[in-house]
């Protein structure tokens, strides 16, 4: 990343203060995640605090600070799901990727996230790899699951 | 297309779509929500259209894609038109059959007809199917002939009407008085009279007023207002133009939760094909109204619901509450009197313009008119988006709408009202579901998740669920809901390991009733209300739980589920508890 870069990234925002959380968005696409230089060059682009951007980015579940795995695989723990057997699949997920939510594998391969809610609640229990949504998942899915990601690298 | 300038220009549009809308014998409905997607639906339009391709049929048959149809758990599905015949849970290698037999020989496919798992009796039609039967799908039933992508669609079902109707035979007050008269109330949850709220934010003088709509449905096991959005987004900017012409506003905002990925995209291309063709923009119509819409993608945050945080979410902030009075009428988005309304609320609206408020008003109870969508999921047969009339009863959607309980397990409770509202026993099965009752009930309708459990549910584990949702969501501002949904769920934890104490259950009546009292914001306020409605209607099962450390449903693991075992001592855990 360098200054550059930000600098065409951050052309078609104005400078008002409600442009923030969409600059992020915008960021967090490009890099997958907020990198600290950015978080300066934002600040000085919405005429505010490093701090203050800080703040508001380390509120929403959205942003992150650290880079995540090549595949995402986010388990959803909406109540749906949970009385489907979500936090089953989830605990079998934990075991197998042996991380735990907000962590990536050893080889970047994965990262673990959850969500409080993906409204597929009718077809539950719910996990959704990168923007793949996958239904009815059971514990016994779980491995074919991931080696299925495994395997496309 | 250039931009409508006149209203006679609306109808002039719908005729010659009308017009050219080929000739198709047979039209191929499919329901590509998120939920039918999430099942497969993608590979069934593929195969379809390989089909008719392989078979010349392109020029007479039609491949609809849509949104949501609501019976998401039998996703994928397809609709086949003109006799609306419905296929469900297909897979892509069914699609030649249907090909073979229905559409070239009109026969039906039996074996993918919908099945009634307790009678084993076969629906060919869908309005024959038990599950639509008895819904009234006033907002939702255009769903099957609008391509989400297509204005056009939304036109030929009469859309952007009522607004022409608004725009040049109505003044602002009387479409306040007739959305009053109608008996319209907030769906998000609150049902606040949505008339009086509109004039609320009229009333006060200003050089400027907002309208928002709170797309942020963050309820887990609702998502009525996601599948609105995706499946028929034109009817929620329509609402909102109307709204804004009713209440003076000059610009509005979508606030749409970024855990809906469809919806967003959805209604980010409603609005910029509405600016296209002149029902955004300067001089709508060709009126002197002037009225534009902004998308804001939430960030993952569950308290953005509350109409407080969410202001301050698109003011670009941390998004935390704040003290009513002023209310959002009065002092909302930028100090400027605001009003927001939900999803299904501005839905509602254009309905109400078409067909009057006198219609409209003989739908439902005496006190909560319309109807209402709700998310029929949990342990459910038939799970689903149901819309229905106000003053159904509880067991009518349950039982006869949903097909009763799942695996042959036995009917425990219904949680309505997500995680500010309670759950109701067997009892209350023959409630009639509106605003009030539930309430009274000690629940609440909120925006409409109906979460059915069995027997296989622990309580317990239900509130310590609730109770960690709203602690992780709570923004932090005040104490009461900080701290005390902490110490809450610290208990409720603390029981479903089987160190729970004789005095925890007072301890949580006490911290709930504070919180519930003591809190900034409806987050808080509502925290406690799945702890208390489970203390309220099945304390005993806490008291299971504490006195004999057992959990008949066998959900807690430290605990032994039936009367005859022994339970495990506390302290034998090698790994943590997964409830951490």
């Amino acid at each position: 990343m360098t200054t550059a870069e930000l600098d065409v990234l951050l052309r078609g925002f104005g400078h008002e203060r409600k442009d923030l959380t969409r600059i992020l968005h915008k960021v967090q696409a490009a890099y997958g995640y907020i990198p600290a230089p950015a978080i300066r060059r934002v600040a000085e682009h919405l005429n505010t605090t490093a701090n203050e951007v800080y703040g508001v980015l380390t509120f929403y579940k959205a942003f992150r600070l650290e880079p995540r795995g090549r595949h995402v695989i986010t388990a959803c723990q909406g109540t749906s799901c949970h009385v489907r057997g979500g936090a089953d699949v989830f605990a079998e997920m934990k075991k197998e990727l042996g991380i735990e939510p907000g962590g990536t594998t050893a080889d970047r391969m994965f990262s673990l996230e959850t969500v409080n809610c993906f409204g597929c609640c009718a077809i539950g229990p719910t996990v959704v790899v990168d923007s793949t949504y996958y239904s009815r998942v059971s514990v016994a899915d779980v491995r074919s699951l991931i080696a299925l990601y495994r395997k496309r690298k | 297309m250039k931009p409508l300038t006149h209203p006679s220009q609306l109808a002039g549009w719908k005729a010659r779509l009308l017009e050219e809308r080929p000739a198709w014998r047979k039209t191929i409905v499919v329901s590509n929500g998120t939920c039918g997607r999430a099942s497969g639906s993608l590979g069934i339009i593929e195969a379809l259209g390989r089909e008719l391709d392989r078979r010349g049929l392109k020029e007479t048959v039609g491949l609809e894609i849509t949104g949501c149809h609501g019976f998401c758990e039998l996703e994928p599905n397809v609709v086949i038109l003109p006799e609306g015949i419905y296929y469900g849970r297909l897979k892509p290698e069914d699609v030649p059959a249907i090909i073979e037999k229905t559409i070239l020989k009109d026969n039906v496919v039996e074996t993918l007809a919908y099945a009634d798992p307790k009678t084993g009796r076969r629906y060919v039609l869908r309005k024959d199917i038990p599950f639509f039967r008895k819904q009234m799908r006033l907002l939702t039933e255009d769903n099957l002939r609008i391509d989400p992508d297509r204005i056009e669609d939304y036109i030929l079902a009469d859309g952007y009407q009522a607004l022409a109707k608004v725009l040049f035979d109505m003044t602002a007050e009387e479409v306040i008085r007739e959305v009053d008269l109608a008996g319209l109330r907030g769906r998000g949850g609150a049902g606040f009279p949505t008339g009086k709220k509109w004039q609320f934010c009229r009333s006060e003088s200003a050089d400027r007023r907002y309208i928002i709509c709170n797309a942020d449905e963050g309820n887990p096991g609702t998502y009525m207002d996601r599948s609105i959005l995706a499946a028929n987004p034109h009817s929620v900017i329509e609402g909102m133009v109307i709204g804004a012409y009713a209440m003076g506003a000059a610009e509005g905002y979508v606030y749409v939760r970024m855990e809906a990925p469809q919806a967003v995209r959805q209604v980010t291309l409603a609005r910029d094909q509405a600016r296209q063709h002149g029902f955004l923009g300067k001089s709508i119509l060709g009126s002197e109204f002037h009225f534009d819409i902004h998308i804001v993608e939430g960030a993952g945050a569950f308290v953005c619901g509350e109409e407080t945080s969410l202001m301050s979410s698109i003011e670009g902030r941390r998004a935390v509450s704040r003290q009513r009075p002023p209310f959002p009428a009065q002092a909302g988005l930028w100090g400027k009197p605001t009003n927001i309304n939900n999803v299904e609320t501005w839905a509602n609206v254009p309905l109400i313009i078409k067909r009057g408020a006198e219609w409209y008003s003989q739908i439902g109870t005496s006190r909560s008119k319309g109807t209402k969508i709700f998310s029929l999921v949990g342990k459910i047969r038939h799970g689903g988006q149901v819309e229905v009339p106000m003053g159904i009863t509880l067991r009518e959607v349950i039982y006869d709408i949903g097909g009763g309980i799942k695996d042959g397990q036995k009917f425990k409770a219904v949680q309505t009202g997500g995680p500010a509202g309670g759950f109701l026993p067997a009892e209350f099965l023959d409630l009639a579901i509106d605003y009030d009752n539930l309430v009274q009930a000690g629940s609440t309708m909120g925006s409409g998740g109906m979460i059915v459990l069995d027997e296989t549910t622990c309580m317990v584990d239900m509130a310590r669920h609730y109770m960690h949702f709203t602690q992780e969501e709570s923004c932090g501002k005040c104490v009461p809901c900080r701290v005390g949904t902490k110490q809450m769920h610290d208990i409720l934890v603390g029981i479903t390991r089987g160190e729970g104490k004789e005095e925890d259950l007072t301890r949580l009546e006490e911290l709930g009733d504070s919180i519930r009292v003591a809190s900034l914001c409806g987050l808080g306020q509502g925290a406690p209300n799945p702890v208390l409605s489970t203390l309220r209607h099945f304390r005993q099962e806490y008291v299971e739980h504490i006195q004999h450390k057992r959990c008949a449903a066998g959900v807690c693991k430290d605990l032994a589920p039936s009367s005859g075992e022994e339970a495990g001592p506390a302290g034998r855990r090698v790994k943590k508890n997964r409830h951490d």
